[in-house]
């Protein structure tokens, strides 16, 4: 829908609005990402400062799933986004179909200076969120559940429970609550995963799809304990509402920067990239939102203050009870047949 | 009436009238080309297209038994939905028939009104209603008729409460446009030659609202194959329909052939619908209040 939005104005206000501005005024880029308060923070923390700094213009669009017009974008062969924070698996698969720009980090030294694991030849980690056990502090006033295999253990932790109706993260909390440790996930083994979510199944009272659907599960009481992403679960807590979580055997999952194959202003969309993974600029956003830098060199800059930093995700002490998940396993073909696999296990 | 064929000098003026009226509403013919015919095409083109003519993405429709149980649930769904909004719309466009001017322009108001709610507005608000610690479970708790709160969401009951309130206006108005036109002498007539009143409400009047309740099923059997929101949210996950399917299928296969291929098949079996009710109703006759 957005996409065509864009294209439509562009095709209305034509050489007025998109092609005017460009040829005379300041490079421009379009940067897209997820909409909602998450963009309205990076706007502030990242993508104003990094305007200003560049002296270009960041035109802004925003689309819950990217993928879908990422696609159609690129296959029309007239892409007109730049930039897109999405998913680094979208980054990663769309790197392979021929869709991402193959990124040469010499002129991203930012990146460059990041951990190898937090990047791939098509993109740049920007921000880390966590997939995490959260629990009513009503039903658990003390001894809540502390891992998957409490969330597994229904006698021991009795009540309602829901996990994301997606494989992502939960085929790694199957096999963490199975016993595998943290950091001898990956290649996942799926048979085992999926037998260990055949035990959980029939205690799970709702598969959310949406992260507002999970918060508000767990606000209503609808349910005791879930899996959900840490900002949606402090949100909610700031709220009043007696919910927690523990980064214990989290699921860390990062969205990147990537930019389109043939993007319209791709030297400008370089630029930017390496900007907006300045340790500084990275270190603004969880100032004004619950996700971690992208770049763990923010924890050095002194911006974020320490009990700020013990609540973030990518914390590096945090970072260590987590899981870090392989976008590389998740977008090969066993990834993908897992991914499949998800839709009959559901509708079984 | 004399059938013999008299050279006719309104059949020439016939003829200019059907060019004039041609001209006149091809401006919304290729509005319906641009906006309905061309991207439908183009979807359907998808579904067979990929990396040259295929029908793996019908053939997947068929043959893997998570698509037919997706097809099933939805037509079983929308089944339970028409059934139960026709029982509880019959009396309502009855009622609002038989009822003087006014009565009947406030009861239509309050059936149309929800319209103008979102459906997402709607399905979070059963959710507030429905839920464990919604106010229907809290009002039987304290009555205590229950001591468990009853799963009323997040499974198919919840789909089916939530999607019949949606749909219920599209099946009300066409049955009361229908009852609208059933004369009332009819039933005076019936009344006067010593039948009782449900016997003419069985023998004249249900008949003849027959159209309106074909109409009305229709509608809402149609609409409901299509529905999304209201099972995703209120459906705990494991409702998945047709319109679910299609979503599914463009994150987990990650191609629009196989999502394509789905929407197409669910195109096809509506359109067979409104092939096979238009058969034994003109649908315009009973929507187009003519």
């Amino acid at each position: 829908m957005t996409t065509r939005n864009v294209g439509l104005g562009c095709a209305l206000l034509g050489a007025l609005a998109c092609g005017g501005t460009a040829a005379g005024a300041a490079e421009q880029i379009t940067f897209v990402s997820q909409g909602g308060a998450y963009q309205q923070a990076q706007t502030v923390a990242i993508l104003d400062p990094s305007a200003k700094k560049l002296g270009i213009t960041i035109n802004q669009d925003s689309i819950p799933d990217a993928w879908p017009a990422i696609k159609t974008q690129v296959g029309s062969g007239k892409p007109i986004w730049d930039v897109v924070d999405t998913p680094t698996g979208n980054c990663l698969r769309g790197g392979e179909q021929g869709l991402i720009e193959k990124l040469d980090f010499s002129k991203i030294p930012n990146g460059a200076a990041m951990p190898e694991a937090y990047r791939s030849p098509y993109s740049v980690s920007y921000e880390f969120y966590s997939s995490v056990l959260a629990f009513s502090q009503k039903t658990f006033p003390k001894d809540a559940p502390n891992s998957w295999a409490d969330f597994w253990d229904v006698k021991k932790f009795p009540g309602r429970r829901a996990l994301r109706n997606h494989p992502f993260a939960t085929l790694e909390a199957a096999l963490m609550a199975d016993g595998v440790a943290p950091d001898k996930l990956y290649p996942l083994d799926v048979d085992r995963a999926f037998k260990k979510l055949e035990e959980i199944k029939p205690h799970i009272t709702v598969w959310w799809t949406s992260g507002a659907q999970s918060a508000q599960l767990l606000n209503d009481g609808e349910v005791d304990m879930e899996m959900a992403w840490n900002g949606r679960v402090s949100a909610v807590a700031k709220e009043g509402a007696k919910v927690s979580f523990t980064y214990n055997q989290g699921i860390l999952q990062s969205t990147s920067l990537c930019i389109l194959k043939g993007a319209p202003n791709r030297d400008t969309a370089v630029k930017f990239l390496n900007e907006a993974v300045d340790p500084v600029h990275q270190a603004n956003l969880p100032l004004h939102i619950d996700y971690g830098p992208g770049n763990p060199k923010a924890f050095e800059t002194n911006v974020i203050k320490p009990e700020r930093a013990a609540q973030l995700p990518s914390e590096p002490s945090n970072a260590a009870k987590q899981a870090l998940m392989s976008y590389a396993w998740w977008s090969s073909p066993a990834g993908e047949a897992a991914e499949k696999r998800w839709a009959s296990f559901m509708q079984k | 009436m004399p059938t013999t064929s008299v050279p006719d000098p309104s059949k020439k003026h016939q003829r200019r009238e059907h060019a004039l009226m041609l001209a006149l509403v091809s401006p919304a013919l290729l509005v319906i080309l641009a906006l309905i015919v061309l991207p439908v095409g183009w979807l359907a083109w998808q579904s067979v297209d990929h990396d040259g003519f295929t029908l793996e993405n019908y053939r997947r429709v068929f043959t893997e038994d998570i698509y037919w149980r997706s097809f099933a649930l939805t037509f079983e769904i929308s089944l339970a939905v028409t059934l139960i909004a026709l029982l509880l719309g019959y009396p309502v466009a009855y009622l609002a028939n038989s009822v003087p001017k006014g009565w009947s322009i406030l009861i239509l108001a309050l059936v149309v009104l929800p319209f103008w709610t979102s459906v997402l507005v709607r399905a979070y608000a059963w959710l507030a209603l429905l839920q464990r610690t919604g106010v229907i479970n809290q009002f039987l708790r304290y009555l205590d008729v229950i001591s468990e709160p009853l799963a009323l969401v997040h499974n198919t009951f919840g789909t089916v409460v939530a999607t019949v309130h949606i749909l219920l206006p599209f099946m009300v108005l066409p049955l009361y446009a229908t009852m609208q036109k059933i004369p009332a002498d009819l039933m005076q007539a019936g009344a006067s030659l010593g039948a009782s009143p449900s016997l003419t409400f069985f023998r004249v009047f249900l008949p003849l609202s027959m159209p309106g309740v074909l109409a009305g099923c229709t509608m809402v059997f149609v609409l409901c194959l299509g529905f999304y929101i209201t099972p995703e949210l209120l459906g705990g996950g494991r409702t998945v329909m047709v319109s679910m399917l299609v979503s599914r299928n463009v994150e987990l296969y990650n191609q629009f052939g196989a999502a394509s291929a789905v929407a197409v098949v669910l195109l096809v079996s509506v359109l067979a619908i409104f092939f096979v009710v238009s058969r034994f109703i003109s649908l315009d006759r009973v929507l187009g209040q003519k």
